[in-house]
């Protein structure tokens, strides 16, 4: 990288994520003197009210410019979603992991003016009025979390309208939509109007905000000019231009491309926290015309729009994923806002996608290095062995990035639920995992789902092991079960009673989100928002999606696996004994727990036996959740991921009869238990295959390799046969850790020598001395591929 | 009926032994006694109990249970007298799974070795076929000697035949040149060893003559078979200007086909632990594993003789 990129990658990294409070207090000023009824227009005009007072802040040597705060790293709080107590930022300041600075003055600033106007108020507040007694006990016991209990639904991605077309010509569109609103006939064309009409106030507000960059830009460029920096001058001035433009008009180059882009983000990530912050998506797809073009007239170079792009990516690490706390701070334990860009797949008429603007960007994720943006390949049957083995050599270096997708699957997936094949093919995968179509769909992660403690209150009769509490219904206890099946159906039975309880909680969420909380700016960005002439969170998206994400399939198949064996298949250990084992955490049953551990078919080694007993699993969960209708006129689907959250999940749940104590994290993603997995990589590959995947949308699989089976060309060669064959089975997705658990000891041992050794969780990278403790020992623990 | 062998392991993403992703077979029990060896458990015929004094809590349980009184406490470890041992006779004098293994409540004693039937072995390596599809792999029949076990190799090869994997054959070549001939057509590549070239050399460390293995490496390079050579390299014992000049001249006057890869396997010393495992001495003792710098330097001495070697790290 040259020395401006490099300059910016080293500010970027040494910036310290804090508070900012400009955010909050903007909103609270807003909201305390604003008299508008409409919750959809009161949002645009909040939003207008930011976009026209927020700091404008423009770096030196920047080139694509854009903060959501005052500054790199500041980072914004959204009272209106969650309201922070004085405890709640006196523990962001001093927590261990992932802190944020929030010095004196702004706790002072909360304390006198924002604790005051939203204590009460917040969506937090009133999703927890209006949340029933028994989804509290479930949610608090660590069944399930709630996704939308500090942070906005979002989930979804950019597609190439904005490169198309400019907010101009958006809002001819909402002028049209307006003008064909037949009141008379349409008893909904009033609300229809407000909410075009909101949209449009903030399609005009994002315009507003790019020009007080231009402007700003030209002031700096005099000041440039005036101490002689007249080449930084220039710059300022091309800054102002393409600020004057963009997004206002569809933009003419790669650099106006990436600027518009950078707006438009922005505007998402400050109207609301949302979740998964936003993404472009199929950025080297959009950005291929510019480049192409810029090179054929000579007004781009490849190193000009390798620099662009690496200051764009600079941008994003700039944005920690706004503060959690709580179960969602355990659930996401991480600074990453989960924008993952997509590269290669499919074009939307079926061809290979890649183009050098794929291998440009893989050259500028291989040289970056940064946490975020998050990056990903799609890889299709039709894409080239080249553009496999380019990412691969990326990953081998083990920082965890990019992790790679099955497009063919993908699309398949959307196929499944009723997706178009041209919507299907442009759309892709974002946050960990998600499969949707970009700019096409509402896909809302609502919550984790904790399938083996399910399995616990199918054995104790519904009763919470940690609490004593009665939660789930009274299937009976497990000494009773005279039969596999039984088991099996007293978890059926829990795993209803508590998806029936989630639902419930979601729908009456997701309506108080349509009702209070709509997103005006991010429809202006969803199809077919404006011609529905509905919100983001009103089914105003052609596709509406709401998906269940299942956590622990490893844990609660080896678990049930144990008990077939041993119960019953064999019948050398009585449930009551294997009940006391549990109960006393193995303390005095070593032997029953080793040979739990090492006497059981387990899955992710290619076991027929172990892994019919994971598809049985993951079929009960599917049917239980899939094709649920949601209240967007749209449906529930399953995933298989979990962030953070099997480390939380594991923390609640009583020792499993697979051997796991009490405590430490259960399974994560689709992956084997840590260190059940003895077969190799392929046996591992196979187990993960018996799985549907494309009843999903979307499985984790993480895989550890040490650094020397993927030595020399035919570490490569091998590696992406692995891959290629994992999806010609029907695999969704893979991800690599290739780092020594040596390497892994000492950074746990001596931090300080290993600040910027990144790993990869699930679903993301992070740096391996930001993770809490059990997460670095489940890391440690996850089976290492060796060579033999 | 159907045919059965001893193998001591099946192991899939085997990357080293063949092209591609193979699922490597290893046959139990070898002519050669190469003082290198870093699989021991493969040279014996019959299984094997492994102690593993690491895990080992010296409870005294084995001692007990042994039906042929094989094991004594000495030192409070449990010490196995192989005279005695009756594990390599199944059936006879010793349970199906050892008696001695089973009791053991820490898991410090393995067996290894186990007889397995042709559908059984054939069941595993199909497992994997999507990955030989994907990456031109199959499977390696290694070992110890498969072709110490010739009726078990071949009908295994003519399954692989009929069910169209690519099979590949790990030998030292010690053995009649009748049983080369006859398994030839089935094996789609050879990897063959070629240890010491010099003869009495060869006695010593193998313990046996090489005059076999030589007569079969030039009969399948006669014959057209597709054969790569596998050098071991141990410094001090088969690395002396003698050593490589013979080795190299072999190489490059086979008549027919040569080999087309020559494969150079750095001697490591990762094997050394097993020897106690199954209560042996190990006789290499003193020879250092083998430099990156003093393998690149034989490499370059072959090249000079004409001898293009590849090496890799891990074999």
């Amino acid at each position: 990288m040259n020395a401006r990129v490099g300059q910016l990658r080293r500010e970027s990294l040494e910036a310290v994520p804090h508070i900012s409070t400009e955010r909050a207090e903007l909103i609270t000023e807003f909201y305390s003197s604003d008299r508008t009824a409409s919750p959809v227009l009161r949002r645009a005009r909040a939003f207008a009210y930011l976009m026209e007072n927020k700091t404008i802040f423009i770096g030196d040597g920047e080139l694509i410019v854009g903060e959501r705060g005052p500054a790199p790293k500041a980072t914004p709080t959204y009272p209106e979603l969650c309201c922070h107590s004085l405890q709640d930022l006196h523990l962001l300041h001093d927590r261990e992991k992932i802190p944020f600075a929030s010095p004196p003055e702004v706790r002072k600033v909360y304390e006198e003016k924002i604790i005051p106007f939203w204590r009460g108020r917040s969506m937090r507040d009133l999703i927890f009025e209006e949340m029933t007694d028994e989804w509290k006990a479930a949610y608090e016991a660590g069944i399930f979390t709630e996704f939308m209990e500090q942070r906005a639904p979002g989930h979804t991605v950019a597609d190439d309208k904005i490169y198309r077309k400019g907010f101009k010509q958006l809002r001819q569109e909402i002028a049209a939509s307006l003008a064909a609103l037949d009141y008379s006939r349409d008893p909904k064309a009033h609300a229809k109007s407000e909410q075009l009409r909101a949209m449009d106030i903030c399609a005009e507000a994002i315009c507003i905000f790019a020009r007080r960059h231009a402007r700003l830009a030209r002031e700096m460029a005099k000041q440039a000019q005036g101490r002689g920096d007249s080449a930084r001058a220039a710059e300022l001035l091309r800054i102002a231009e393409v600020c004057s433009w963009v997004p206002e008009n569809p933009p003419r180059d790669f650099w106006e491309a990436l600027q518009a882009y950078w707006f438009v983000h922005l505007g998402v990530i400050t109207e609301l926290n949302t979740w998964d912050s936003f993404n472009p998506g199929r950025l080297d797809q959009h950005l291929h015309p510019f480049y192409k073009q810029g090179l054929e007239s000579g007004t781009l170079t490849q190193e000009g729009a390798r620099e662009l792009l690496q200051c764009f990516w600079i941008k994003f690490n700039n944005q920690p994923a706004p503060p959690k706390v709580g179960v969602t701070a355990a659930e996401s334990g991480t600074y990453t806002d989960f924008a993952n860009i997509n590269s290669g797949g499919l074009t939307p008429d079926g061809q290979d996608g890649v183009n050098d603007v794929t291998y440009l960007v893989l050259d500028v994720i291989d040289e970056m290095r940064l946490l975020q943006p998050s990056s990903n390949i799609q890889l299709s049957a039709k894409n080239p062995d080249r553009f496999l083995k380019r990412a691969l050599r990326i990953v081998r270096k083990g920082w965890g990035q990019p992790s790679i997708f099955n497009a063919d699957m993908v699309v398949q997936e959307m196929l499944r639920v009723g997706k178009s094949l041209e919507d299907a093919r442009a759309g892709g995968t974002s946050g960990c995992v998600e499969t949707g179509a970009f700019g096409k769909e509402a896909y809302i992660l609502s919550g984790y789902f904790n399938l083996p403690k399910i399995l616990e209150l199918a054995l104790h009769d519904g009763v919470d092991s940690r609490t004593g509490r009665q939660l789930g219904p009274r299937t009976g206890c497990g000494r009773q079960f005279s039969s596999f099946d039984q088991l099996m159906g007293a978890f059926r039975q829990q795993l209803h009673h508590f998806i029936e309880i989630k639902v419930r909680g979601n729908n009456v969420i997701e309506g108080l989100y349509a009702k209070y909380m709509p997103a005006p700016f991010l429809s202006l960005l969803v199809d077919d928002c404006i011609a529905r002439g509905r919100d983001y969170h009103d089914g105003g998206a052609r596709y509406n999606t709401t998906y269940i994400q299942g956590v622990g399939i490893g844990t609660i198949t080896d678990s049930l696996s144990a008990i077939k064996r041993h119960v019953f298949d064999e019948q050398h250990v009585s449930m009551s004994d294997l009940l006391a084992a549990l109960e006393a955490d193995f303390v005095g049953h070593e032997r029953l727990r080793s040979r739990l551990r090492d006497d059981t078919p387990r899955y992710g080694n290619d076991d027929e036996s172990a892994d019919a007993v994971m598809r049985s699993v993951f079929n009960a969960f599917f049917q239980e959740v899939d094709g649920r209708p949601n209240t967007k006129g749209g449906r529930y689907c399953i995933d298989m991921l979990p962030t953070t959250c099997h480390v939380y999940f594991g923390s609640v749940t009583q020792a499993t009869p697979d051997g796991r104590r009490a405590g430490e994290p259960v399974s994560e993603g689709i992956s084997p238990v840590q260190g059940a997995d003895r077969r190799g990589p392929t046996a591992v590959l196979c187990s993960a295959a018996k799985m549907d995947h494309a009843l999903t949308g979307g499985t984790l699989l993480n895989m550890k390799f040490t650094p020397r089976l993927l030595e020399g060309e035919d570490g490569i060669a091998n590696l992406a046969h692995l891959v290629r064959t994992y999806f010609k089975l029907g695999g969704h997705h893979v991800q690599f850790n290739v780092v020594s658990a040596e390497t892994l000891l000492d950074a746990q041992a001596h931090p300080e020598n290993h600040r910027d050794l990144i790993v990869r969780v699930a679903g993301y990278s992070d740096y391996f001395c930001d993770l809490s403790r059990a997460l670095q020992d489940e890391i440690i623990a996850r089976t290492e591929h060796e060579s033999f | 009926m159907e045919m059965h062998g001893q193998v001591f392991d099946i192991r899939r993403y085997s990357v080293n032994d063949g092209p591609g992703i193979r699922t490597a077979v290893f046959f139990k029990g070898c002519p050669a006694r190469c003082a290198w060896c870093h699989n021991p458990e493969s040279q014996q015929f019959g299984r094997e109990v492994m102690c593993w004094p690491s895990k080992c809590v010296g409870c005294g349980a084995c001692t007990l249970v042994c039906p042929a009184h094989a094991i004594q406490m000495e030192d409070g470890r449990p010490v196995v007298d192989r005279k005695l041992c009756a594990a390599g006779a199944e059936g006879a004098g010793c349970s199906s799974g050892a008696a001695c293994v089973e009791v053991c409540p820490v898991g410090a004693r393995t067996l290894v070795g186990r007889t397995v039937s042709v559908a059984e072995v054939m069941a595993e390596v199909e497992r994997d076929r999507a990955f030989y599809d994907q990456s031109g792999g199959g499977v390696t029949f290694t070992g110890g000697e498969p072709l110490a076990q010739p009726e078990f190799l071949r009908a295994l090869l003519e399954e692989c035949r009929r069910s169209e994997v690519h099979a590949a054959v790990d030998t030292s070549g010690i053995a009649g040149s009748r049983v080369v001939e006859d398994i030839a057509p089935l094996v789609d590549l050879w990897l063959f060893d070629v240890k010491v070239v010099n003869p009495a050399k060869h006695m010593m460390f193998v313990g046996c003559s090489n005059q076999p293995a030589l007569d079969n490496l030039r009969l399948l390079a006669r014959r057209g078979s597709r054969i790569r050579a596998r050098v071991p390299l141990v410094p001090g014992i088969n690395d002396s200007p003698d050593d490589l000049r013979s080795l190299a001249s072999l190489l490059t006057s086979l008549a027919g086909n040569q080999p087309e890869q020559v494969d150079l396997l750095p001697y490591h010393r990762a094997g050394i632990e097993k020897y106690a495992r199954l209560g042996r001495e190990y006789s290499l003792e003193g020879v250092g594993q083998a430099g990156a710098e003093y393998i690149e330097s034989v490499m370059r001495e072959l090249a000079y003789l004409g001898l293009d070697t590849v090496t890799r790290r891990g074999g």
